[in-house]
């Protein structure tokens, strides 16, 4: 089982066989894309969507509807109100406005920080020899393990001491120090998978870790780093417990989420509130996939062989 | 604090940040050769080992040490907490359905995500097909209560009453009766597992999507010049390529899965046979108020999660023999 | 850790309103001075007088940490504002729905708001015991003593001293059913607990399930079981029983409170009495509470027992008053003159040993201040002070202004929601866990006696 990881990757890169037989290629991606694979990947976007389809609609249906019928029944009997959507975007206590604001004020260093110090760390871990590496690894990927819930009281009691309780620098630290095993484990191993001779020619060539680091890796790591940015952001985007435990409710601290949580009122009862504050919370993470889209592209690595 | 305010504090904290990694970069460009090589790795390691050991490590480190204190946190009381863990029979059925978790969400989710991010893969509408898949992923916990509360809901079958839940609606157009999901033992768990697999597969499948974007080009023409069929592409080109990434989210996804608890606390409560490690320790910690037994329960944690690091060092070693 | 939060009251938006103009004219513009509830005070210097007593504290800020959440946070800051006019004070109000689980863990790591506002006994006592707590001062402790009775000061106590003066109470013991239902069959209030198991027979026998409930609430689950039976340990047993019960003074699995757990079971077990509109017994378990009550409207059921606060769940459109659509009855003794009642409250727990901390402590316990909540209308209507005006209530929903009759009425006997003074260990938890088995099958010995065995020694 373990072999094969080594020979798998290496041995094929060098057998590129030269014969260019055109239709061969065409016929292979002909196969790739049949109908039956066509059906499977729409199966399984119906699966994975008719549920939150169903909020969707749910979210646009009068309170007493919800709780008497199926979602369903709105192509049947359709009856459709914005008033959930006006509801939920009125509420808050310092207005969503200031929530959003404090949101991405939060967002934008909680998710730069960590990519950029586990890049760094991941490279060391990947591409340089030291004592103790496999070890340390090893200890850092496993602290994923760690519930964020332990950290709290022993993390609060060192930034009260510190004097930083009350403020973003709170939150972008806690969410860093979390953010970092994932990260980490993540990128070191997308970088374990670059060739090794790409490494020894650049290093060849005289260049030093940091320029190999810049020049060479980070270009072939993209879409890594783009599918971890984007895990990061919506663990920050999404994130309650951390805001709040470090910096509070306060209106002036509160991200999206704590007014979203609050919500459903001190009653409870509020799936239609609920139903659409989760589409509201939802619209920006969807952006952010969306447009992280187009760093997730082929070819890089293929291209940095050939140069 | 004002907006502007908040935004110059936030760019003061970046830029701080910047010249922090700027000094390391420039102190590490000064070291080249394999000599310097140590004190590279130091400078790049410093920040991030620094910022988890306060972070992570220590809470982590006292968590155990609390784990043999009692419920308030002031007498020693050895491996009681322990004992309590393994000898009430209730647990049992909690370590068990931890396991049926473990052993099912990571399989299924990275399956469906590596299927599908094969499927889309330089379809036409690519960006779009991902994101119906990451949607899940997109969505909070408290959504995603929701929107299962809507799957799983029952009511009777009787005139005047509607079915809200999804599937209850769909077995009685089958003509079945409806079924209380959730409170039927031993499937209920299976249904909540569902939930988690319905989040997780976005993860499995951007990741997974990513690493097949890093196969070289000329590897996937290569084998097509050979005459490769798809399976054949899937079975001796795509999956030993991707297999580092397939390692990280199958493990990524497992220790999720070890420590989630939100599914399980807002849909069942861990009522009705459902309750997981991670959830009796939120229970006991956030709850009953027993830091000692709570503690106790997430060191169980650490500790089942040593399988999947071991699992991680062998892979770590074969990779190094190359 | 939110659930519990979800237990209090609705909202009155008109009341709201009301409150803010009285507010502006405590500001100065004396123009408004008759609107609505009208203003306390006549005299043209703002009405401030009331708030001499608590001294200048321009410069001053409190902050106030607390569950309460939209909209009865806006209701809550109304009441503030003249507190914060006349004195000089700043009041900064965190709302937070997971209170209940964040006060501990920032009381723990230190980072502590001035006042807390702490929905259980329970909590408050496991509060107190971090240390860091701060007792009340004589000024707040006078003012209790002449506005609340002995066993209201007494949940605010811990080991006999008095910290946390009381905020709003809310009223447990109601039933809800359909006046239009009772008017059209015939039916009357019952005012015994026989009559209302003769009602319900009555019901049942024309084919229809007379009770609906519903008992899911995340991790909460079990929770209204847990009201139900305190509610029939306080009219089987008696409130000295009670009280005993719930300090353990009795154990869990005695004869008293399985008599009690029995009896409600009598209704909650029987499957020709529950569960109306949503199938059998085990229903109850998959029903979230805040549904629970729904098809009353429905007309597929007619009694759901839950507290005053259940009032915010009724769909909007539906008329809650003694002849609308909706009402509550008084959840009877087991004779028609007892008057025992479960109920629930909040507490006002400070941890800041200053002069605008303790005034504004002693502000809301004062009769000032619930005649302003009162007046507010809305969630913060009920109030356990005996010195309110009830005619300041006139903008109170009907159900509220029952609560409040029965609240600060001096023949009731009021006794604590007894799961929120118990240790958590079993009031949140065992306590839940059990009740919910208890509904889908395990038998009351069990129950009981597994509840029992997770007392911490």
């Amino acid at each position: 089982m373990s072999s094969t990881t080594g020979d798998a990757v290496l041995p094929t890169t060098s057998t590129p066989s030269i014969a260019v037989i055109e239709t061969a290629g065409k016929k292979a991606r002909k196969r790739l894309t049949s109908p039956w694979a066509s059906l499977i990947a729409v199966v399984l976007a119906v699966l994975w969507t008719a549920p939150t389809f169903g909020l969707l609609i749910t979210s646009f249906r009068p309170r007493a509807d919800i709780d008497g019928t199926g979602w369903w029944h709105f192509f049947t009997k359709p009856t459709f109100t914005l008033d959930n959507y006006r509801e939920a975007l009125s509420s808050g206590s310092g207005g969503l406005g200031t929530n959003f604001i404090n949101s991405i004020i939060i967002t934008i260093p909680a998710v730069l920080i960590p990519i950029s110090l586990a890049a760094l760390a991941a490279y060391a871990f990947a591409w340089i020899e030291f004592k103790g590496r496999n070890l340390l690894f090893v200890c850092v990927f496993a602290l994923q393990i760690v519930p964020i819930q332990v950290t709290l009281i022993p993390l609060l009691s060192l930034y009260v001491d510190a004097g930083l309780n009350g403020t973003f620098w709170t939150i972008w630290l806690s969410h860093t120090m979390f953010g970092l095993p994932l990260a980490i484990f993540l990128l070191h191993n997308f970088m374990k998978e670059i060739p090794r001779e790409l490494i020894e020619a650049a290093r060849m060539d005289g260049a030093g870790h940091v320029q190999i680091f810049f020049k060479v890796l980070m270009p072939l790591l993209t879409p890594a780093l783009a599918a971890f940015g984007i895990f990061q952001f919506l663990w920050v985007w999404n994130d309650l417990l951390v805001a709040l435990t470090f910096a509070g409710g306060t209106p002036e601290l509160a991200p999206l989420t704590v007014s979203l949580a609050n919500l459903s009122g001190t009653q409870g009862n509020a799936w239609h509130l609920l139903s659409a504050g989760a589409f509201i919370s939802i619209a920006i993470p969807m952006v952010v996939f969306l447009s992280l889209q187009r760093f997730f592209v082929r070819g890089l690595l293929a291209g940095g062989l050939k140069g | 604090m004002d907006t502007t305010h908040k935004f110059i504090t936030m760019f003061e904290a970046i830029g701080l940040f910047v010249a922090v990694v700027g000094v390391i970069l420039f102190l590490a460009s000064r070291f080249s050769g394999r000599k310097g090589d140590r004190i590279v790795a130091l400078a790049f390691l410093l920040p991030t080992v620094l910022l988890i050991s306060v972070g992570l490590v220590y809470p982590g480190l006292k968590t155990i040490y609390q784990s043999f204190y009692n419920a308030a946190g002031d007498a020693f009381i050895g491996f009681d907490n322990y004992s309590t863990i393994f000898g009430d029979s209730d647990q049992r059925t909690v370590l068990r359905n931890t396991v049926l978790w473990v052993v099912i969400t990571p399989f299924i989710a990275t399956a469906v995500g590596l299927l599908y991010a094969i499927l889309v893969d330089k379809a036409r509408v690519e960006a779009l097909a991902k994101a119906l898949i990451f949607l899940p992923m997109a969505i909070s916990f408290v959504g995603a209560g929701i929107i299962w509360k809507f799957v799983y809901a029952f009511r009777p079958d009787q005139p005047g009453i509607e079915q809200i839940g999804l599937l209850n609606q769909i077995l009685m157009w089958f003509g079945m009766a409806p079924k209380q999901f959730l409170i039927d033992t031993p499937l209920n768990t299976i249904f909540l597992i569902v939930v988690m697999i319905w989040i997780q597969a976005g993860f499995a499948m951007t990741v997974l999507s990513a690493a097949i974007k890093a196969i070289p080009e000329d590897i996937v023409e290569a084998a097509r010049l050979d005459g490769v069929r798809a399976w054949g592409m899937f079975r001796y080109v795509t999956v030993p390529s991707i297999r580092p990434a397939l390692i990280v989210v199958l493990t990524t996804i497992g220790i999720g899965t070890l420590k989630v608890f939100d599914i399980v606390r807002t849909m069942t409560g861990g009522n009705f046979d459902t309750s997981v490690v991670a959830n009796e320790f939120y229970s006991q910690s956030f709850r009953s108020g027993n830091q000692g037994l709570g503690a106790a329960l997430a060191t169980l944690l650490f500790i089942l999660v040593v399988p999947i690091v071991a699992y991680n060092v062998r892979q770590l070693r074969s990779s190094d023999e190359r | 850790m939110t659930a519990r939060n979800h237990r209090r009251r609705g909202l009155s938006l008109a009341g709201m309103a009301a409150l803010a103009l009285f507010a502006s004219a405590c500001g100065g513009s004396s123009a408004d001075n008759d609107t609505a509830g009208g203003d306390p005070s006549k005299a043209p210097v703002a009405g401030c007088e009331e708030y001499t007593q608590y001294g200048d504290l321009s410069g001053k800020t409190v902050t106030v940490y607390t569950g309460i959440v939209t909209p009865e946070d806006a209701q809550l800051k109304a009441t503030w504002a003249p507190f914060e006019k006349c004195t000089g004070a700043t009041i900064k109000g965190e709302f937070d729905k997971t209170f209940e689980a964040q006060i501990l863990v920032r009381a723990k790591a230190g980072n502590l708001p001035d006042i807390a506002i702490v929905p259980q006994p329970g909590l408050l006592q496991t509060l107190v015991k971090t240390g860091k707590a701060v007792a009340a001062d004589q000024a707040t402790t006078d003012m209790v003593d002449k506005n609340f009775s002995a066993s209201w000061k007494g949940y605010g106590s811990v080991d006999g001293k008095f910290y946390a003066p009381p905020q709003n109470a809310s009223m447990k013991s109601l039933v809800w059913y359909s006046p239009k239902e009772f008017t059209e069959k015939g039916y009357k209030v019952p005012t015994t607990l026989d009559e209302l198991m003769t009602l319900t027979e009555t019901i049942a026998k024309t084919g229809k399930k007379p009770w609906c409930a519903g008992i899911a609430s995340g991790e909460a689950t079990g929770w209204p079981v847990t009201d139900w039976m305190e509610d029939f340990m306080l009219r089987t047993a008696g409130p000295e029983a009670y009280d005993k019960w719930v300090n353990h003074e009795i154990p869990f699995n005695g004869p008293e409170s399985t008599a009690a757990l029995e009896e409600a079971g009598k209704y909650l077990k029987n499957s020709k009495f529950v569960n109306g509109g949503y199938g059998d017994v085990k229903s109850i378990a998959s029903t979230t509470f805040q549904d629970g009550g729904l098809p009353i409207l429905k007309g597929n059921c007619s009694f759901h027992r839950q507290a005053s606060f259940y009032a915010a769940n009724w769909p909007k459109g539906t008329t809650v008053a003694p002849d609308g659509d909706i009402f509550a009855f008084y959840l009877p003794g087991k004779a028609a003159t007892d008057k025992p009642v479960l109920g629930g409250g909040e507490f006002m727990l400070g941890f800041r040993d200053a002069p605008e901390v303790h005034a504004f402590q002693a502000y809301v316990a004062s009769a000032t201040w619930a005649n302003l909540a009162e007046q507010g209308g809305g969630g913060r209507c009920a109030t356990p002070n005996k010195n309110a005006d009830p005619a300041k209530a006139a903008g109170c929903s009907d159900i509220d202004k029952l609560a409040i009759s029965v609240l600060q009425d001096p023949n009731a006997v009021f006794r604590f929601d007894g799961s929120d003074a118990m240790p958590s260990a079993v009031g949140a938890n065992s306590f839940w866990k059990q009740a919910t088995n208890w509904i889908t099958g395990q038998s009351t010995k069990d129950t009981v006696d597994k509840i029992e065995a997770s007392w911490p020694k």
